[in-house]
């Protein structure tokens, strides 16, 4: 929400000295409308390191960023004198297939670390777009319908190198996978979104890709809430270990079509078939028809994120899965409220659904909407988080309601960055 | 002077937590001088048992107050002294806490007390045909507070995941004594992940007085396979080529010659006479995917060398597989007066390498080194065997034990799998990470415990000084201003 500071060139002479690949930021590298005095892009740790340093000294704001996807996720940056960009740093610098481990610079696109992952017949178990980069993941949490069986970027998480705002280097965890060795920074900066310092390295767990895989799909009426809540919980418990349980509802709560539930096995060509005939049978005895068995891939749910600079309003709702219902009746009852139709879904099974307004909406009804959801959905176990919102509805409903644990939070901020000079203002939370 | 500080104490102890839950009796103190590491002894100024949240949150705002360091304990069966008590301070005994509060079998959680053993989470959850994943061989005394503590793992965490996988929120009660959620059962983070990176910080971020765990439905079969080899190369070679399949087994197991002589001296496993080493594979999951697997495993298996492979799929065949590996620890203690318990890892593909490398160091120092370890993640468990009556044979021990962990530092590894750092191994922490490694990770420390009091002298070798850190926030977000958000 700031205009644009004043650097000194003295700041910029110190960041070319320790980092050769600087530019002046121009109109493309605004983010959420703050454009910055410098684009400087690291080929390595060490040179992340000196240009923090740098920036250190001359008290500038930092923001990083990979390739930009997840740049209008949150609050605009209260400041942001320099971005690093993590362009340079893309390389897959171990890949231990018999480990089922990789070792990998935050700038590498997920799409080139599957296509590389893929030549042993593994994954990185992320539904993730994949332009994203490695530290973009990271940084701001991000996970697909697999998350229901992989878990999100910190689960899969074994090692990191950061540096930190005041251009040290440190690093935690290692490249095994079981290791409980000091304390794991890779947790905390998992969804961190670059307010704690720079991710410069990552290392994962990987997994096996299957042999084979079919999504089993089965349509609610609208009105069966209790069905959907029936048939998520059922898959989500059931011993045929899906891999994803989807809840995808196109039109929303007030359109006349039912919401679908979605359901991913993943295994053999000798065992999916008939996981996949018995997870159908689930499915219908809670009410779902028709059921089908399909081999591609569905539900991509990234494709209806909204673009930077035209953001329409993303809500993150997470939950008690028997609370399902609960949640789905919210969102009906805020939308009706509000007067907004809100297009839902997401990995129900995995407690979390999000849900999404056209970039169209008036600011004040996708306040209404959030604010109608928090009341409603305020004691339950959850939280209703706006992941990107145009900025007057940011302001308005805050990114976040209360936090658990938000006094520990700010002393962790304090402690890695007392400054607050790392991506300002991009994180907010309640009390 | 301190202990009248802590004599001091008593009376608000008692008055919280009532007279009978404080122990003041030398005697009675000594029950607690050590966990299951018991080369490390420390007797409590006190010990205190509180039976709720509240309880112990008070304890722990008496003791901030007064300046005395606390330290929690569970059951008391950690490996690397991470309980071991203060003669300067207050132990907080968990073990009262041991109610399970809640369980959702349609969201797939438990609410539970610290003090309640793993496997009664399990045994509470099995009529809703859920169970708890992770299973540390303690499990059946071991605490749940204590697991989140340690981020234990156990046989099963090759493919289900260690503790961390597994609690989706933490009441705890701050060092300064404040009663805190960290995540909220969901599952879903929000903000920073403070429940993350507080599993596994080994008590000294706080201690836990509730947890939420996830649940996971039964599987709805397991299959168990041993096999024998007349080395464990032959052994890990049926590992790699297992994994290499793209078979992701529940458990990975193998013993050496060595381990299964004590085994079969404490438990009569009747594991096949002669073998070099066994192999126990567990698959589990839906039938139409293990019956698969079994098959390409036992191929695996017999292409690898087996020279006899017993299966079982029911559970008390099951139970006899693994007696043998569930008692090897306890076992040894049949074949040698003392032991140390090592705890190291290495990227599975160096498993031979380091195998090679514990066969040399035992060579050269005349110390027997019994190995068992989960080949699936390359965790080594080797049990260094000496006799405490033979002067020099503990020193020489513990020179090999430790050049142990170099060897699985050298190979890219850590120097504990799933005990922990505790006291046992903040020496080698140095060896495993650089002075800023160190010095970040106490930024969480001195974050949550800026006093220094909670669980002081473990994990870290030197410990950060917290300074206050001057407020440098410049122009306040609008919303922070109108006191409606924070930013972070």
């Amino acid at each position: 929400m700031s205009t644009e500071r004043t650097v000194a060139p003295a700041a910029g002479a110190a960041l070319a000295a320790a980092c050769p690949a600087l530019r002046e930021g121009s109109g493309p590298d605004a983010i959420a409308g703050v454009r910055p005095a410098f684009v400087a892009s690291p080929a390595s740790t060490d040179e992340a390191s000196a240009l923090l340093r740098a920036a250190a000294g001359h008290g500038l704001t930092v923001v990083p960023r990979g390739a930009g996807t997840g740049l209008g996720w949150g609050t605009p940056p209260a400041s942001c004198d320099l971005v690093v960009d993590m362009s340079l740093m893309d390389g897959i610098l171990e890949h231990a297939a018999g480990d089922l481990v990789a070792r990998i610079q935050a700038g590498a696109s997920i799409g080139k670390v599957a296509s590389v992952l893929a030549t042993a017949g593994q994954q990185l178990a992320l539904d993730v777009p994949p332009d994203a980069t490695v530290g973009g993941v990271v940084a701001t949490g991000t996970a697909g319908p697999r998350r229901f069986r992989y878990g999100a970027p910190r689960d899969l998480l074994i090692g990191i190198t950061v540096v930190r705002a005041d251009g040290v280097v440190a690093r935690s965890g290692g490249k095994v996978v079981k290791n409980v060795a000091g304390y794991d920074l890779g947790k905390l900066f998992s969804g961190s979104q670059g307010t704690l310092g720079l991710i410069t390295e990552a290392t994962f767990r990987l997994h096996p890709l299957p042999a084979s895989v079919a999504w089993v799909t089965g349509e609610f009426g609208p009105s069966d809430l209790a069905g959907v809540t029936s048939a998520v919980a059922s898959a989500a418990g059931s011993a045929l270990v899906p891999s994803a349980v989807e809840l995808e509802w196109t039109g929303g709560p007030r359109s006349p079509a039912g919401p679908r539930v979605g359901v991913l096995l993943e295994g053999s060509r000798a065992g999916v078939p008939e996981r996949a005939r018995q997870m159908a049978e689930l499915l219908a005895s809670a009410g779902a028809t028709p059921t089908t068995a399909v081999s591609e891939v569905l539900f991509r749910w990234w494709q209806p994120v909204p673009e930077a600079g035209a953001p329409g309003t993303v809500v993150r709702i997470s939950y008690w899965v028997r609370e399902l219902g609960e949640v789905l009746d919210a969102l009906s009852t805020a939308a009706a409220g509000a007067g907004v139709l809100p297009t839902v879904g997401g990995p129900a099974g995995a407690g979390m659904v999000y849900a999404r307004l056209d970039p169209g909406t008036e600011p004040d009804s996708a306040t209404r909407f959030v604010c109608g959801l928090r009341d409603r959905l305020d004691g339950a176990r959850g939280s209703v988080v706006v992941l990107a919102a145009p900025p007057p509805v940011m302001a308005a409903a805050g990114a976040y309601g209360p936090v658990p644990g938000a006094a520990l939070m700010r002393a962790i901020k304090d402690q890695f960055d007392p400054d607050h000079r790392m991506a300002p203002g991009r994180l907010t939370g309640g009390s | 002077m301190t202990m009248t500080i802590i004599e001091g104490l008593v009376p608000r102890l008692r008055e919280i937590c009532g007279a009978g839950n404080v122990i003041t009796d030398p005697l009675e103190l000594r029950t607690y001088e050590c966990d299951g590491l018991t080369s490390h002894r420390s007797v409590p100024a006190l010990a205190v048992l509180p039976g709720t949240a509240e309880e112990t949150a008070a304890v722990v705002a008496s003791c901030a107050a007064a300046g005395v360091p606390f330290v929690a304990r569970g059951s008391g069966t950690g490996l690397s002294g991470g309980a071991l008590p203060r003669e300067d301070g207050v132990l907080i005994v968990m073990s009262r806490m041991r109610a399970i509060i809640e369980i959702d079998p349609a969201s797939r959680r438990a609410i539970i007390e610290p003090g309640v053993t793993n496997l009664s989470v399990s045994k509470a959850a099995a009529p809703f045909g859920l169970f708890y994943a992770p299973d540390p061989s303690s499990q059946v005394v071991c605490s749940v507070g204590g697991n989140v503590a340690e981020n234990s793992g156990g046989a099963h965490c090759l493919k289900h995941g260690f503790t961390v996988h597994h609690v989706t929120g933490l009441q705890i009660v701050t060092p300064a004594g404040e009663l805190t959620w960290l995540g909220d059962g969901t599952g879903v983070t929000t903000g920073y992940d403070l429940l993350g990176a507080f599993t596994g910080s080994e008590g000294t971020l706080g201690i836990v007085t509730k947890i939420i765990v996830k649940l996971m439905p039964l599987p709805e079969v397991v299959h168990t396979l041993l096999a024998a080899y007349a080395t464990t190369s032959e052994g890990g070679q049926a590992v790699s080529d297992i994994i290499g399949a793209g078979i992701v087994p529940a458990a990975i197991e193998m013993m050496d010659a060595l381990s299964i002589e004590a085994a079969e001296a404490a438990v009569q496993c009747n594991y096949p006479a002669g073998a070099g080493a066994v192999l126990i594979v567990e698959l589990d999951g839906p039938a139409s995917e293990v019956e698969a697997e079994l098959a390409t495993v036992r191929s695996l298996c017999e292409k690898a060398g087996a020279t006899e492979i017993r299966a079982a799929d029911d559970p008390a065949q099951r139970a006899v597989i693994w007696a043998g590996r569930k008692s090897a620890f306890a076992a040894v203690g049949r074949i040698s007066p003392s032991f140390i318990v090592q705890d190291g890892v290495v990227p599975r593909t160096s498993l031979g390498t380091v195998l090679a490398r514990i066969a040399a160091l035992s060579a050269e120092s005349g110390i027997r080194v019994a190995n068992v370890f989960h080949a699936g993640d390359g965790n080594l468990h080797p049990l260094v065997l000496y006799d405490d009556a033979v002067p020099g044979q503990e020193a020489a021990a513990e020179e090999v034990s430790g050049a142990i962990l170099d060897a699985c530092l050298e190979q890219g590894g850590s120097i504990t799998g799933e005990h922990g750092v505790g006291v046992d191994k903040s020496r080698y922490m140095p060896k495993m990470f650089g002075a800023d490694d160190l010095d970040t990770m106490q930024l969480v420390r001195c974050a949550f415990d800026p006093a220094s009091l909670c669980n002081p002298g473990k994990v870290f070798p030197t410990p950060r000084l917290c300074g206050e850190v001057p407020g440098h926030r410049r122009a306040p977000h609008p919303a922070v201003a109108a006191g409606q958000a924070e930013i972070f």
